[in-house]
């Protein structure tokens, strides 16, 4: 999609006067910038540290799952060691990771606006998310919470010992936060757009953007309300979820639910967009199936909405709605399929070069797909009801979120490495953090699927001799895990100072990112950029990739 | 100023025009309302899921509410709409009088609606409507509608004050002329304000109609 | 494009005179609900009053909130709002109004009034 009339205008590199990084000096040039650029490095620096915050919970639960007694933590340490992992790996690492920072730098430059729509709201946001990360942090110093990161009632109301409200409020100051960048993203998209640049030109990252913030902007209210509703049963004493007072605390699961399904659909919408960016790039062919991708991510948006009530299957709710849930839930994987077999089919004669970003992408399809068929298997209600609660909706998860938006993640910020920062990174160093994050994982939780269908339950820091050999593989594997997650952080930190000064397209890559300097210049572009073209122009349409080329493709297995 | 002076001073960072900025604060502003209406939506399914489960509780619930303040609220929140209207269309036909007068109105019906607010909680305390110990009626999902009596007024009032404190800070920005009338702000605060009423006009036959024939 | 209603009247005179009736209407339809939920219509008490509300609201929001004029863009977000609502409500109702008896709330708790539930150490 190359804006032909800004190509021939664009240095590689910008003076120093131009570059958003030096543009202009200073602490305060950061902390109070509108800058979408310099907001989606502050947004970096914050959910890095997040990131190990939440990371150190899961470094305490594996080492004292090693052996099955309990050594390194309490019961009620071990509770509040899983719950702050998971409240601040969803709400402070995961939610906001790709939206807010790939998608704060790269939306503005891929649809070759200056800003996004509100600039100032993009940095109000960022402070709002800044006082929530205070507030968990606070919730953290102060001994924590215990009631898992579901908030549970009638146990976080009446019941749980922990810093039930701090945590709470610190989940619902985030979500404001998302909130605001994802009003910001949706009305980028519709008014800033550059001519030409008609929808279905968009990169299949700026669509997944977008959905993604419609989903936010109509879920994260219904968190935020029913957090405010367990704030005002536990700390004054009004009964909403009271089943001694005829409430129903059924009624919480719902409410929760219904944004905590979208919110997986957050945390992998954004890792799709990313993944049809690098397919196709280190495949140097155009996307296969377009459209159906475009309408794949409106489907999965749509219908996320509607099967939330898989997660409570044997919470009292009535079979009728099991039946309905679990129908809708299958629905909602055709798109996912979709998907995938569209990335499969995009590799297919595609002239594919296996750099990092690329072992990140291909890794995602795999995890991302093993994560996707065992979902279908916790939709349907028999085999959930014998695996709810154990290790087996843990490894699921995890195959979506770690696998899958993790590595997204990584792959998408090596990617766009040289255009945020101007420097390459190591190629090899990077290859190997991504084969090592591929292994890793599959160490760490391809054993949770096994003993999870063997009746290991979640939640527990002690449990029978006859799971130690899974939980000893799984630990041993979180420390590959570990240092696949740590060793970018050096190597990124290295290219700083001594990579290689990146040109303005080091991946020869189409996407108006691509068409300015790297690092931008403050203003995005020099030349206002039109686009004439749709996306991934590859190679021209109708003709086929440039493999065809190569020596003729020959059909296997057949003996002609 | 002139009209295309003052356009250039309105227009903010990344809008070439101001009729897209002004498009822009619209959208937006209505796309954080959708948000907003998704929050309120959380109470009202619960409300509506006890209130089929406990019909009666609620019926006795809610005859205990104050039906002369509540209509007398909404009655001041609709009148307020009026006027915030006025000074939407006021500030963007350049009118600065209507506008100044119109917002001066509407931030005073807001806090005349908290007046009264606050005059009929302290009846209610006084009535012992507040879920817990010593509550009026002894029906316990009775106080499942105080509960959200409470929570669902306490939270619309918490809207108004927000829009309230926007209105006043509009007004005294275009009083000084810091802000010039051609800003999309005022429609943005507008729509805001609207939809803290909208939200009333749907509280109103819930909390307070309930029982009464 | 008349889109944003840049063809708005330009004087105070023209402004009320658009939406002074609206405000009457609303004030209308006010006394309307009051009056009729005094009337012993059973069940129908709540449609009224409901379908009241509505009405006010549509009148709110065609006339005080611009949806009125022809941008697609705050039609998209309204309904938006809306539809998901629809979401919200139809499939909690879809548990709520099928549960067997045994796991509906109150059918199986004490129905006098509990003493102060007993809560745990409240930390905070
Ligand atoms: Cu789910």
């Amino acid at each position: 999609m190359s804006g032909i009339t800004a190509e021939r205008a664009v240095p590689d590199r910008p003076s120093r006067a131009d570059s958003y990084l030096t543009v202009e000096t200073g602490l305060a040039s950061w902390l109070l910038t509108t800058d979408h650029k310099r907001i989606a490095l502050l947004y970096m620096a914050a959910i890095t540290v997040f990131f190990f915050v939440g990371g150190a919970g899961a470094v305490a639960m594996r080492i004292e799952l090693f052996t099955p007694q309990a050594d390194l933590l309490s019961a009620d340490a071990y509770n509040r060691a899983f719950t702050f992992h998971g409240v601040i790996m969803v709400w402070f690492f995961l939610i906001p990771s790709i939206p807010v920072i790939l998608g704060n730098f790269l939306l503005p430059l891929m649809i070759g606006a200056r800003d996004l729509a509100f600039p100032r709201l993009n940095l109000i946001s960022w402070y709002i998310f800044i006082a929530a990360g205070a507030l968990a942090a606070y919730t953290l110093l102060a001994g924590g919470v215990d009631t898992g990161w579901t908030f549970y009632t009638p146990l976080s109301t009446a019941f749980a010992n922990g810093h039930v409200l701090a945590a709470a409020t610190a989940v619902f100051v985030a979500g404001f936060s998302t909130i605001a960048s994802a009003v910001n993203f949706i009305v980028t998209t519709h008014l800033l757009r550059a001519p030409g640049l008609t929808w279905f030109r968009l990169p299949l990252f700026v669509w997944a953007l977008y959905a993604t913030s419609v989903v936010m902007v109509l879920a994260t209210p219904v968190l935020a309300m029913v957090l405010l509703l367990i704030f005002a049963e536990r700390a004054f004493g009004i009964p909403i979820f009271d089943p001694l007072r005829g409430g129903d605390p059924v009624l919480f699961q719902h409410l929760f639910w219904f944004y905590s399904h979208p919110a997986v659909y957050i945390m992998i919408l954004p890792s799709f967009g990313v993944i049809s960016e690098l397919v196709t790039c280190y495949a140097r062919r155009r996307v296969f199936g377009y459209s159906f991708m475009v309408y794949a991510i409106l489907w999965i948006s749509l219908v996320g909405f509607l099967v939330w009530g898989h997660h409570m299957f044997v919470s009292g709710q009535s079979v009728f709605a099991s039946l309905a849930f679990s129908l809708l839930s299958f629905v909602v994987a055709v798109p996912s399929a979709i998907k995938v077999f569209n990335w499969t089919a995009t590799l297919y004669r595609g002239q594919i070069v296996f750099d990092a970003p690329m072992i990140y992408a291909l890794g995602f399809i795999g995890l991302f797909t093993i994560g996707g068929l065992t979902g279908l298997f916790l939709a349907s209600v028999p085999v959930d009801v014998h695996v709810t609660d154990t290790y087996f909706v843990v490894a699921h998860f995890h195959y979506i979120m770690v696998g899958g938006a993790v590595s997204a993640f990584y792959g998408g910020l090596t990617f766009w490495w040289p255009k945020m920062t101007g420097r390459l990174y190591p190629e090899g160093w990077a290859r190997f953090a991504a084969v090592m994050m591929f292994f890793g994982f599959g160490f760490t939780f391809f054993p949770m699927f096994i003993m999870g269908f063997l009746g290991m339950p979640r939640r527990y820091h002690v449990y029978p001799e006859e799971f130690q050999v899974w939980h000893v593989l799984a630990s041993a594997g979180a420390v590959i895990l570990a240092a696949a997650y740590l060793l970018p952080m050096g190597y990124f930190a290295w290219s700083l100072v001594w990579g290689r000064r990146a040109s303005a397209n080091p991946w020869d890559a189409t996407g108006l990112e691509w068409q300015t300097s790297s690092p931008p210049p403050r203003e995005n572009f020099l030349v206002s950029p039109a686009v004439d073209r749709g996306p991934y122009d590859y190679h021209p349409a109708h003709t086929g990739p440039p493999s065809m080329e190569r020596e003729p493709h020959r059909p296997q297995g057949g003996q002609a | 100023m002139s009209g295309a002076a003052a356009r250039e001073a309105t227009l903010q960072k990344p809008w070439r025009s101001l009729r897209r900025e002004r498009e822009a604060v619209s959208f937006g502003t209505w796309v954080f309302v959708a948000s907003e209406a998704m929050f309120f939506a959380g109470p009202l399914l619960a409300y509506a899921a006890y209130r089929s489960l406990w019909p009666e509780a609620f019926a006795a619930a809610g005859r205990e509410t104050d039906i002369v303040y509540g209509t007398v609220n909404t009655a001041l929140l609709l009148t307020s709409s009026l006027t915030m209207a006025a000074a939407a269309e006021g500030a963007r036909a350049r009118l600065r009088r209507l506008t100044l007068t119109c917002l001066a109105a509407t931030a005073a019906l807001g806090l005349a609606f908290l007046v009264v607010k606050g005059f009929e909680y302290r009846e209610d305390i006084h009535k012992h409507l507040i879920p817990g110990a010593g509550f009026r009626l002894d029906m316990p999902p009775a106080q499942l509608f105080f509960a959200f009596y409470w929570l669902l007024t306490g939270v619309h009032a918490l809207h108004l004050s927000i829009g309230i404190g926007i209105t006043v800070t509009l007004l005294i920005q275009a009083w000084h002329g810091s802000r010039p009338l051609p800003s999309p702000a005022f429609e943005g605060a507008g729509l805001y304000w609207h939809f803290v009423d909208l939200v009333w006009i749907f509280l109103y036959p819930l909390l307070y109609l309930m029982g009464r024939s | 494009m008349t889109g944003l209603g840049e063809n708005l009247p330009r004087n105070a005179g023209a402004i009320w005179h658009r939406i002074l009736p609206v405000w009457v209407g609303l004030m209308a339809l006010l006394a309307g609900t009051a009056a009729g939920a005094y009337l012993p219509l059973g069940r129908f008490n709540l449609v009224l009053s409901l379908a009241i509300a509505v009405a006010k609201a549509t009148l709110v929001v065609l006339f005080f909130m611009q949806l009125r004029r022809p941008n697609p863009l705050l039609r998209l977000a309204a309904s938006a709002a809306l539809v998901f609502m629809a979401f919200l409500f139809t499939l909690t109702f879809a548990d709520v109004l099928t549960r067997a008896a045994p796991t509906q709330p109150g059918t199986v708790t004490p129905q006098v009034t509990a003493p102060q539930q007993a809560t745990g150490q409240r930390a905070f």
